[in-house]
């Protein structure tokens, strides 16, 4: 498979950009029957996604021949868990073009959020960036709760204001008034890459740049980005980018903040105790370098040879494929459901910049009782407000049906999701 | 499909035309519930009416969003309390939790319909653990708002 732009018009076109069928062979749970013995056709990689084969026998093979504390062993288990751990470091930084120092393991993309949310507020000490009453902090009406309540939080600690970009009705984040938005009082921006509703790729880069300009940090939530496209933490202008392993094929229990190296360097520690510490007397202690400094505690090593077996399986297939592969599907599943009576789409009507999340409405029929007419007939989606509570009430909904595609889907499913979607409005007598 | 034992003609009836709906004066108690996976929520009003010495509801009157269960679930349930003596009415509430949390059994069991009435149409959702909250989340709003306006009236 030859590598390709993310972002084609290829709606529809007979090239496949993987091969998904051999794809499927290696996630074990794809084989599985569900409700009614039907086929699992899970359309909900965007609350989770699920693993192949690889990542699996990666964290099994640690366990029975690697095992051991990584950082504190003389003995040749802990040289190649060591090994195992600082290796799995060195994969995700070159993925996301990041030094290896840069990368901070953390539990999730919300923990990381967290840490940088806390350290910045100055709570453990002063760092790169001094936030004082009346400072500003600009995030969107667009986020998931995990990069918008640790910045309520932040500024209820720090005294300053939190204030927000909204969305336009067509689900694109509205820029007009960018520049009055970020001024001299901004200290961080916090803005999602990707929405994990209506699948919109935000201006990353142009916001980074308007933010620099008036000297604020940029923090991304890449949680929905880094699974489905190829990032590039420098093209992005990104100061802190935070992501989660279990959405990219990975474990649960690991996540990565992305921090430039001045930055990290700056800033005090986030959580405290072993692994993080240079030097500890009980009249106080003294704290090792970044990364190390952010990762308490003996480190997850067989999650990050997890995480490490994903960025592999993810390289193998190239993060352009996986781009284009979603596009074709997020168009075909746009172009049936745009004409299906009774149904709207939250969000951008085209693939241009958005991604594989597509959320909607059936007319008379609550979320909760579409979700549970397609668990029926073996699909998988999510209903609720998908943790981005703001985000529908500012698209006028109280809660959505959401469909999530990656690697393992097909148009056939996305085929099925329609008829499962015409069934429950027949079901509920909506539709004759 | 077990779709239909859990949607069951009742609770569609209920869902397309509520009973009770609709925000009324006067009222002892009023509450706001949600349910904060999915986002569905309640304004719930009880009036409580002394009837011989005895505290009797006298009127429940709410204003939801949410899905069929969560809301033909607070239809039945104002039906059921409605006019009856707040000892009962809770005894009646603890028969639909227990018949929620039955995992299932309480669809062979038979639920008493003589307690329950039409509320026995809901047994079908213990089978999806999912959707006991819906079934829930008007009983749990009715009981809030009752046990304040008991208050109300010390």
């Amino acid at each position: 498979m030859t590598d390709s732009p993310a972002h084609l018009d290829v709606a529809h076109l007979d090239v496949a950009h993987l091969d998904v069928e051999a794809i499927r062979a290696d996630f074990p749970v794809l084989a599985r029957t569900v409700r009614n013995d039907k086929p699992l056709i899970y359309l909900d990689s965007g609350a989770t996604s699920q693993k192949p084969r690889q990542v699996l026998d990666a964290e099994r093979e640690f366990y029975e021949r690697h095992n051991a504390a990584a950082h504190r062993g003389t003995h040749l288990l802990g040289e190649e868990a060591t090994d195992v751990y600082e290796g799995a470091r060195a994969k995700v930084a070159a993925f996301i073009g990041a030094e290896p120092g840069e990368v901070v393991f953390t539990k999730n993309a919300t923990e990381a959020i967290n840490l940088v949310a806390y350290t910045l507020s100055g709570v453990n000490g002063s760092g790169p960036v001094q936030v004082r009453a009346g400072d500003e902090i600009l995030i969107t009406e667009m986020e998931h709760h995990a990069n918008l309540v640790p910045w309520q939080q932040f500024c209820q600690r720090t005294g300053a204001t939190l204030r927000w970009l909204n969305v336009t009705a067509e689900g694109r984040l509205d820029l007009d008034r960018l520049d009055s938005m970020i001024t001299e009082r901004t200290k961080i921006v916090a803005v999602t890459h990707q929405s994990n509703v209506t699948g919109t790729v935000t201006p990353v880069a142009e916001i980074a740049s308007a933010a620099h300009e008036r000297g604020a940090l940029v923090l991304v939530d890449a949680a929905q980005s880094v699974p489905h496209q190829p990032i590039d933490v420098a093209a992005l202008g990104a100061d802190f980018l935070a992501f989660s392993a279990h959405k990219m094929l990975g474990p649960y229990g690991i996540g990565v903040l992305f921090g430039r190296a001045e930055l990290l360097e700056a800033m005090p520690p986030f959580l405290f105790g072993g692994s993080m510490i240079e030097m500890v007397r009980m009249e106080g202690s003294t704290f090792l370098p970044p990364p190390q400094r952010f990762e308490p505690g003996v480190p997850a090593v067989a999650e990050a040879a997890g995480l490490g077996a994903a960025v592999d399986y993810l390289t193998g297939l190239g993060m352009g494929n996986v781009a284009a592969h979603e596009e074709s599907l997020t168009a075909h599943a746009l172009d049936v459901l745009r004409d299906h009576p009774g149904v709207r789409i939250l969000g951008p009507d085209t693939t241009k910049d958005r991604g594989g999340a597509v959320a909607f409405e059936v007319e008379g029929v609550h979320p909760h009782d579409v979700g549970q007419v397609l668990d029926e007939l073996g699909i998988a989606v999510r209903t609720g407000h998908h943790c981005a509570w703001p985000l529908h009430r500012a698209l006028g909904v109280q809660a959505s049906t959401r469909a999530t595609f990656y690697v393992y889907n097909t148009h056939a499913e996305v085929d099925e999701l329609a008829d499962g979607i015409r069934y429950a409005q027949r079901f509920f007598g909506v539709r004759s | 499909m077990q779709l239909e034992s859990m949607y069951q003609e009742i609770i569609l009836d209920h869902y397309r035309n509520p009973h009770h709906k609709g925000l009324r004066d006067p009222f002892d108690a009023e509450v706001h519930h949600v349910n904060p996976v999915c986002g569905d929520e309640i304004t719930m009003r009880v009036s409580v009416k002394d009837v011989d010495g005895e505290p009797v509801i006298d009127d429940v009157s709410y204003d939801s969003l949410g899905c069929s269960i969560s809301q033909a679930s607070a239809s039945v349930m104002s039906d059921l309390v409605t006019g009856k003596p707040v000892g009962q009415a809770m005894a009646i509430s603890q028969a639909f939790l227990d018949l929620m949390q039955s995992k299932g059994a309480g669809v062979a069991a038979e639920p008493d319909d003589d307690v329950l009435e039409d509320a026995v149409a809901f047994a079908g959702v213990s089978k999806y653990p999912a959707r006991i909250k819906c079934a829930l989340l008007g009983w749990m709003a009715w009981k809030d708002a009752t046990a304040q306006a008991m208050e109300v009236g010390q």
